[in-house]
C-alpha cells in the first residue's frame, strides 16, 4: 500500500485518477482504516487529503457556507456562525462517535462513505445542502441525497473527491434539527435518523420544509410527503401525526442485528415528529 | 529473493518526523501500519493498548494536536510535523498530573488497561472544559470503554482532578 | 482456618486492614509502564496469527498449507497434528485450541502460522488451503435439544438419565438438586406463577484482547508471558498439550487487562509456545477483538422455565426450575452452578431444580463471574417480582419472610453457617434509594442474589529483607487490588506499615502451584496464606529474638511489630522490631521467610441485594438506569475501595446484560457482533453513579471473616434491572436482553391486548 498526502486539489484528482489500483481518499479515516483493518478493502493507494487547505477550511459564501470536505466534527462544533444557522447539520454531525472520532470524523467522509445510517447526511439533504465535487474533468455540483446510491457505493467516477459541501443561505424563520435513535447513549451505529428543515412565515405557517430519513433505506431518503404533511400548516397535533405516519410509511428498511423493520417503520414516525418540534422551535427563535 | 521486490517494498515505507511527549522522533513506518502500531511496536510506548483497533473503545487514545483521537484510526504516516502526546507524556518527572494521582485515590482503576486512554482523554476533556458537569464528563468519555469499575469511581476521580487544578 | 479466637472481627481494632491505602501497582498502571500481555517483545520475535473457520459447522476434509510455508517470512505452521493428545481430562481443550476433523462453530481455530511481520502473517493464512464440507448446525438451545437437530459430537449420550439414551444427541447431561417434593408445596399455596424466560449469551468483554509471548528453545525449555487469570493452570496444560515437563516450562502472569473468568482457560497459548518451537524463535500471538468475541469464551444462554407458590401471606411453600444451558460447542455450561443457586436466597421445604447442559455450534464457553448464577436469579426473582405484586406485598418483605440464614438447609444441599442476606435485606430496606420517589414512566426494581465463594490450592512465600521490609510473592494474578489487600494483611500481622510490605506475582518456577484467580477466592485464599506465613514468619522471629536473649521460644511474643518477652518472668529484655531481627539474621540462623502451602477451605457465601430505577420511553423502547444500589456482605472489607469497585463493576456489567448485551447469530451461523460497535457495552454515559453499601457479616471460616465478593455483585442486576423495566414499561419482559425493539413490541403487544 502507498501513502501520499498531496497540497492540492490538482494533484489529489491525479492520483486518485491515476491507473495503479485501488485509490481511496484518506480524511478522518474512522470508516476507511476500520475497513482496512477488518479486511473489507485492501486499498493500493491511499490520498491523505488533509494538507490542502481548501478542504479544511470553513467559508462563509453568498449568505451560506463552503464546509472543506475534510473539517472535522469538533471544528463544525467549534464554529459559532455555522452553528447558529445550522444547529441540526452541526448537531448530527456531532453525533458521529465519540470525542475521539470527533476529533477526526467529517462530513465528507460521512458522506461519501455511503452508509444508509450516516448521521451527517440526513440533516445535509433536509437543509438543502450540495456536494461539491473536483475531479479530472473539472468541479460539479451535486445534490447530497445524490452522492450515495447504495450501501458504500457513491455515483463518483474515477478520480472524484467530494471537495466541499455547500450549505445554502437561510431565510429568516427557519430551523433545523437532528434526531437518532440509539440504544445506548452514545457511540451507536443510528437505528434510525430524521433530519428535518423547515421555514415559517410571519404568521407562524409552514411555507417551506425538507425532512430526510436515515438508516430505514438503502441510502438516505428525502421524503416529500412528510414535507407536504407540514407545508401550509401551523405544525399543530394534526400536521406531526400526519408528517410521522408520512415518515413510516416512506421507509424501506431491512431486519438487521441494530433493529427489526417493525420497529424501524415505528420509530421513524417518532423521531421525525420529535425532529419537527425542535426544528419548529428553532425557527420560532427559541 | 528478488532484489527488485525487496526495493519496492521497502520504497512503501513511510519516513516521519514528528515530535512525542515534547521530543523530536523520526520512524520509519508501513504505509498502512496506524500511530498505535508505531508507538507500540516502534518506539516502545505501550501505554497506549490495543482494545479493539476499530475505534470503539479508546484506549489507544493519544492527543494529536491538541485533540484526542484514537491512534487505530490515524496512519503512522499522517504523524509527520504534528504534535503527539501520550499517557507517558502526562506526568513531569516524578510528579503525578493531578488526574493521575486522582485516579490513585479514588481507586479509578482496577485492571488499568482502560486507564492510559482515560487520563489522556479526560485530560483532553479538561483542557477544553475545567469544570465540567458531570453528564459532561460522562459524554466526554464515552469514548473510552471500562469493563470493571462502571464509570462511578472515575467520574469522581475527573470531578476531584478538576477542582484541584481549578484551584491553580 | 476459622475464625480468629482473639479478633472478633466486628468489634476488633485493626491497624490497616479497613483502610484505603495507594494500590502498589497504582503508578505503573497510571504513567503507562505497567505490562500487559501484548507489551511485551523479544529479540526475533515473530508475530503469530491463526487461521478460523468461517463455517459453524463443518467436516474439515483436508488442509494445505504448501503454499503458505513457501511464503517469505514465514517460519513457522502448526496444525492440530502438532499437539499431543494425551491428558483425557484436556480432551475438550485441545479440541478447541485446534480443530482436529470438525470445525464447530464460526472463529474455530483450524491452522496458525508465524512470520517475520503481521502483513506476512495475514497474507500466509490467506494462502492456506482448506477444503471444508459444509454441514447443517444449530445455535439456539433449545432447537438443539429436539430430535433431528444437527449432532455435533457422534458420541454424546446424556449423562446421569435412566435409561442412558441409544442416541447421539447435544443434550451433553442431566442434573437435579433439591429436597421435598414440590407437588405438595404448591398444592399449599394459594397463588402459583409460572413462567419460562430466555437470556442471550454475552461476552465477559474485558478491554485487554488474550495475548501472549512464547518463546521454547531447542532444548525444550519454554518460557511463556501471557495475561491470565490462572498461570499455573496455564502452564499445566500447555506442558500436557505439547508433551513437555510440566518444569521444563514457566510462565509469568502479566499484568491483566480483566478477565471476569474468561481467561481462566487456554486459547491461544498452547498454539503460541508450539509455532515458538517450530520456528525456534519467540513468537508473539495477540487476539485481535473479532477473534476474542468469536473464539474465546462467552457465557452460555439459557431457556428457563420456573414455577413458584405463595401463601396469600408471602410464605413460599415450593419453588421449581428447568433449565437448559447451551454452553457452545463442547460440554461443561455452568448449568450445575445455576441449578444450585436457583432457590438459594430462600429457607424452603419444597425444591427442586433440574438442569441440562447442551451443545450448540458456539464458541466453547467460559466462566463469567458467577457462572450460571445471574440468568436463573433472572428467573426466579422476577416471578417473585410478579408473586409480591400480585399478593400485594412489599418485595423485600416478602424476601425476608423466606430468606435463609444461619442453619437453613439449602437448596443445594448444604446448611448455611452465618450468612447476611437478611442483614443485607434490612440494609437496603433502610436506604433512602428504597422511598424515594420515582418520576413518570419510571419504575423501581430489586433482586437479590448468591454466590458459593471457594478456596482452593494457595502458595504464598513472605521473605524478611535485610532493612527489616517485607517481600510478599503470592501465585494469584491480580484481577481486582488484591496485591493491596495482601500487603494490607501482611502489614498487618507483621505490625509494620504497609509500605514496607511489597507484593509481586511470582512465576511458575518461583513459587508452588496456585489454583485460578476465580471463585472470588483470592482476597480469602491468598489472604488466609498470607496470615499462615506471617504468623510462621512471626514464629522464627520469636525464635531468634530468644536465641538472642538466651531464652525459650515460647517465652516470646510479636507484638505489633517486636519481638518481645511473653512475660516479666522471662526476663527484661528492650523490644526487637522486625529490622532489629533482620539485621543480625545472618548470624541468628540465617534468611528469615515464612510460608504456607495450604488448600483454603472455609469460604464463606455472600448474599447481595440490588435496588435500581429504570426509565422507559414508551414510543421507543429505549431504557435508562436512573438510579443503582447495591447492598452486598463482603463479610470483612480488607480494602473497602476494592470491594466497592467489585460491586459496582459487577453491577454494570449486569446492567449491559440485562439491557443491550447479547451474540448475535445469523442465519448461517455466523457471529454477527464480534466488536464493541455492536456488542453494546455500557459506556459511561449509560449509567449513574452506582451507591454501594458493605454488609459485614463475618465468614466463620476465615480469621478476619472475609468472604469473597467479587462474583456475587453480577448475579442480581439481570433480575432487578427487569422488574424496573417491567414496572415503567407497565408489562412484563422475560426475555433478555431487554433492547428497544423488544421493549417496545412488548408494550405495543400490552397496548393492543388491552384496546
Amino acid at each position: 500500500m502507498r501513502y501520499e498526502a498531496p497540497t492540492t486539489a490538482k494533484e489529489a484528482v491525479r492520483l486518485m485518477a491515476g491507473k495503479a489500483g485501488m485509490a481511496r481518499v484518506l480524511a478522518g479515516g474512522t470508516d476507511l482504516l476500520v475497513q482496512i483493518r477488518t479486511d473489507r478493502i485492501a486499498p493500493d493507494l491511499i490520498v491523505d487529503i488533509k494538507r490542502i487547505a481548501g478542504m479544511r477550511s470553513i467559508m462563509t459564501k453568498s449568505g451560506g457556507f463552503r464546509i472543506g470536505a475534510a473539517v472535522s466534527g469538533a471544528e463544525l462544533g467549534e464554529h459559532k456562525a455555522l452553528r447558529r444557522a445550522w444547529p441540526g447539520v452541526v448537531e448530527a454531525a456531532n453525533l458521529i462517535g465519540s470525542i475521539q472520532i470527533q476529533s477526526r470524523a467529517t462530513m465528507g467522509g460521512n458522506l461519501c462513505n455511503a452508509s444508509p445510517a450516516a448521521d451527517s447526511v440526513p440533516a445535509l439533504v433536509a437543509a438543502g445542502a450540495t456536494a461539491v465535487i473536483v475531479g479530472p474533468r473539472g468541479r460539479r455540483s451535486l445534490p447530497v441525497e445524490d452522492v450515495a446510491v447504495a450501501p458504500g457505493r457513491t455515483s463518483l467516477k474515477k478520480g472524484e473527491i467530494v471537495e466541499a459541501i455547500v450549505l445554502p443561505k437561510r431565510a429568516p424563520r427557519s430551523g433545523d434539527a437532528y434526531l437518532r435513535f440509539i440504544p445506548r447513549s452514545e457511540m451507536d451505529i443510528a437505528v434510525v435518523g430524521a433530519g428535518v428543515s423547515l421555514t415559517l412565515d410571519r404568521n407562524g405557517v409552514c411555507t417551506a420544509a425538507r425532512v430526510a430519513l436515515g438508516a430505514v433505506a438503502e441510502r438516505v431518503i428525502l421524503v416529500p410527503d412528510a414535507a407536504k404533511a407540514l407545508i401550509g400548516s401551523t405544525v399543530d397535533q394534526a400536521a406531526l401525526e400526519r408528517l410521522a405516519a408520512a415518515a413510516s410509511a416512506a421507509c424501506r428498511p431491512i431486519d438487521d442485528k441494530r433493529g427489526t423493520k417493525k420497529f424501524r417503520i415505528k420509530v421513524a414516525g417518532v423521531l421525525a415528529r420529535r425532529a419537527v418540534r425542535t426544528a419548529l422551535a428553532r425557527a420560532q427563535g427559541k | 529473493m528478488n532484489g527488485g521486490r525487496v526495493m519496492g517494498e521497502m520504497m512503501s515505507k513511510v519516513k516521519v518526523s514528528t515530535t512525542i511527549n515534547g521530543d523530536p522522533v523520526e520512524y520509519l513506518c508501513d504505509a498502512e501500519e496506524t500511530l498505535l502500531d508505531v508507538l507500540r511496536d516502534h518506539l516502545g510506548l505501550t501505554g497506549a493498548k490495543e482494545g479493539c483497533g476499530t475505534g470503539d473503545c479508546g484506549a489507544c487514545s493519544v492527543v494529536v494536536d491538541g485533540r484526542v483521537v484514537c491512534s487505530c484510526l490515524v496512519l503512522g504516516a499522517e504523524a509527520e510535523g504534528r504534535k503527539v502526546t501520550t499517557v507517558e507524556g502526562l506526568a513531569t518527572g516524578d510528579r503525578l498530573h493531578p488526574l493521575q494521582q486522582k485516579f490513585l485515590e479514588f481507586a479509578a482503576l482496577q485492571c488499568g488497561v482502560c486507564t492510559p486512554g482515560f487520563l489522556v482523554a479526560a485530560k483532553a476533556l479538561l483542557d477544553r472544559n475545567p469544570d465540567p458537569t458531570e453528564t459532561e464528563i460522562r459524554f466526554g468519555l464515552a469514548g473510552n470503554l471500562c469493563r470493571c469499575t462502571g464509570y462511578d469511581k472515575i467520574v469522581r476521580a475527573v470531578q476531584a482532578a478538576a477542582a484541584e487544578m481549578r484551584k491553580g | 482456618m476459622p475464625l480468629d479466637a482473639t479478633i472478633d472481627p466486628a468489634t476488633h481494632k485493626f491497624a490497616l486492614v479497613g483502610t484505603r491505602p495507594l494500590r502498589p501497582d497504582g503508578i505503573d498502571k497510571v504513567t503507562g509502564r505497567a505490562r500487559f500481555g501484548a507489551d511485551a517483545s523479544a529479540p526475533g520475535m515473530l508475530v503469530g496469527k491463526i487461521l478460523r473457520s468461517p463455517h459453524a459447522h463443518a467436516r474439515i476434509r483436508a488442509i494445505d498449507t504448501s503454499k503458505a510455508a513457501k511464503l517469505p517470512g514465514v517460519k513457522a505452521i502448526v496444525t492440530r497434528a502438532d499437539f499431543k493428545e494425551g491428558d483425557p481430562g484436556l480432551r475438550d481443550v485441545l479440541h478447541n485450541v485446534m480443530a482436529r476433523d470438525k470445525a464447530l462453530y464460526d472463529g474455530h481455530a483450524v491452522a496458525a502460522v508465524a512470520a517475520t511481520s503481521a502483513a506476512v502473517a495475514r497474507k500466509a493464512l490467506k494462502l492456506i488451503r482448506v477444503d471444508y464440507e459444509i454441514l447443517p448446525h444449530v445455535t439456539d438451545v433449545d432447537e438443539a435439544m429436539k430430535p433431528g437437530a444437527p449432532v455435533l459430537h457422534a458420541d454424546m449420550i446424556t449423562a446421569n438419565v435412566e435409561p442412558a439414551p441409544k442416541k447421539a444427541s447435544n443434550i451433553a447431561s442431566r442434573c437435579e438438586f433439591g429436597h421435598g417434593d414440590p407437588e405438595i408445596g404448591f398444592k399449599q399455596a394459594d397463588l402459583v406463577i409460572a413462567r419460562s424466560f430466555k437470556t442471550e449469551a454475552t461476552h465477559q468483554g474485558y478491554i485487554e484482547p488474550h495475548a501472549c509471548l512464547a518463546s521454547v528453545g531447542s532444548d525444550g525449555q519454554g518460557e511463556l508471558w501471557v495475561c491470565t487469570q490462572g498461570h499455573y493452570m496455564v502452564r499445566n496444560q500447555c506442558a500436557s498439550l505439547l508433551g513437555m515437563d510440566v518444569s521444563k516450562l514457566r510462565v509469568t502472569a502479566s499484568e491483566i487487562g480483566g478477565g471476569f473468568g474468561g481467561k481462566t482457560t487456554v486459547f491461544i497459548e498452547p498454539v503460541a509456545l508450539a509455532l515458538s518451537r517450530k520456528a525456534g524463535r519467540p513468537v508473539k500471538l495477540v487476539m485481535s477483538r473479532e477473534e476474542v468475541f468469536r473464539a474465546s469464551g462467552p457465557t452460555s444462554s439459557a431457556s428457563m422455565d420456573v414455577k413458584i407458590g405463595v401463601t396469600k401471606d408471602g410464605r413460599i411453600t415450593a419453588g421449581t426450575a428447568e433449565i437448559r444451558f447451551q454452553g457452545g460447542a463442547f460440554a461443561g455450561s455452568p448449568v450445575e452452578f445455576g441449578a444450585m443457586s436457583a432457590f438459594a436466597c430462600y429457607d424452603l421445604e419444597h425444591v427442586k431444580t433440574v438442569g441440562y447442559d447442551v451443545v450448540t455450534n458456539r464458541p466453547k464457553q467460559a466462566a463469567y463471574r458467577a457462572p450460571g448464577a445471574p440468568m436463573v436469579a433472572f428467573a426466579v426473582e422476577s416471578v417473585l417480582d410478579e408473586l409480591a405484586k400480585k399478593i400485594g406485598m412489599d418485595p423485600i418483605e416478602l424476601r425476608l419472610k423466606n430468606a435463609a440464614k444461619e442453619g437453613t438447609r439449602s437448596s443445594y444441599g448444604p446448611k448455611y453457617k452465618r450468612i447476611g442476606l437478611i442483614e443485607c435485606l434490612e440494609a437496603a430496606r433502610r436506604h433512602p434509594h428504597y422511598k424515594a420517589p420515582l418520576g413518570p414512566n419510571q419504575g423501581r426494581g430489586i433482586a437479590a442474589g448468591f454466590w458459593f465463594n471457594f478456596g482452593g490450592q494457595t502458595c504464598v512465600s513472605l521473605n524478611v529483607n535485610v532493612d527489616g521490609t517485607v517481600a510478599l510473592a503470592v501465585g494469584t494474578p491480580d484481577i481486582g487490588g488484591s496485591r493491596a489487600s495482601m500487603c494490607l494483611i501482611a502489614a498487618e500481622e507483621l505490625g509494620i506499615g504497609y509500605e514496607q510490605v511489597r507484593a509481586i506475582v511470582a512465576d511458575t518456577s518461583s513459587l508452588g502451584y496456585n489454583d485460578i484467580s476465580e471463585g472470588s477466592r483470592v482476597t480469602f485464599s491468598t489472604g488466609l496464606a498470607v496470615i499462615q506465613a506471617a504468623r510462621d514468619a512471626t514464629a522464627k522471629l520469636c525464635a531468634r529474638a530468644a536465641k538472642t536473649w538466651g531464652i525459650a521460644p515460647d517465652a516470646v511474643v510479636w507484638e505489633k511489630g517486636y519481638a518481645k518477652p511473653a512475660s516479666p518472668n522471662a526476663g527484661s529484655f528492650a523490644p526487637l522490631s522486625l529490622a532489629d531481627i533482620a539485621k543480625t539474621a545472618g548470624s541468628t540462623g540465617g534468611p528469615i521467610a515464612g510460608h504456607c502451602e495450604v488448600n483454603a477451605e472455609g469460604a464463606g457465601v455472600s448474599f447481595a441485594v440490588h435496588m435500581t430505577d429504570a426509565e422507559v420511553d414508551r414510543e421507543t423502547g429505549r431504557v435508562e438506569i436512573k438510579r443503582y444500589t447495591v447492598v452486598q456482605d463482603a463479610g470483612k472489607a480488607i480494602h473497602p475501595s476494592y470491594v466497592e469497585g467489585q460491586y459496582q463493576g459487577g453491577a454494570a456489567q449486569g446492567i449491559g446484560w440485562a439491557i443491550n448485551e447479547e451474540y448475535v447469530y445469523g442465519r448461517d451461523g455466523r457471529l454477527q457482533n464480534p466488536g464493541f460497535l455492536d456488542y453494546r457495552i455500557p459506556v459511561a454515559s449509560d449509567l449513574p453513579m452506582i451507591d454501594t453499601v458493605i454488609v459485614e457479616t463475618p465468614n466463620p471460616g476465615h480469621p478476619y471473616g472475609v468472604r469473597g465478593v467479587g462474583e456475587t455483585s453480577i448475579v442480581p442486576p439481570l433480575a432487578a434491572v427487569a422488574n424496573a423495566v417491567s414496572a415503567a414499561a407497565g408489562v412484563r419482559l422475560s426475555e433478555l436482553p431487554m433492547a428497544p425493539p423488544r421493549v417496545l413490541a412488548a408494550i405495543d403487544a400490552a397496548a393492543s391486548r388491552r384496546s
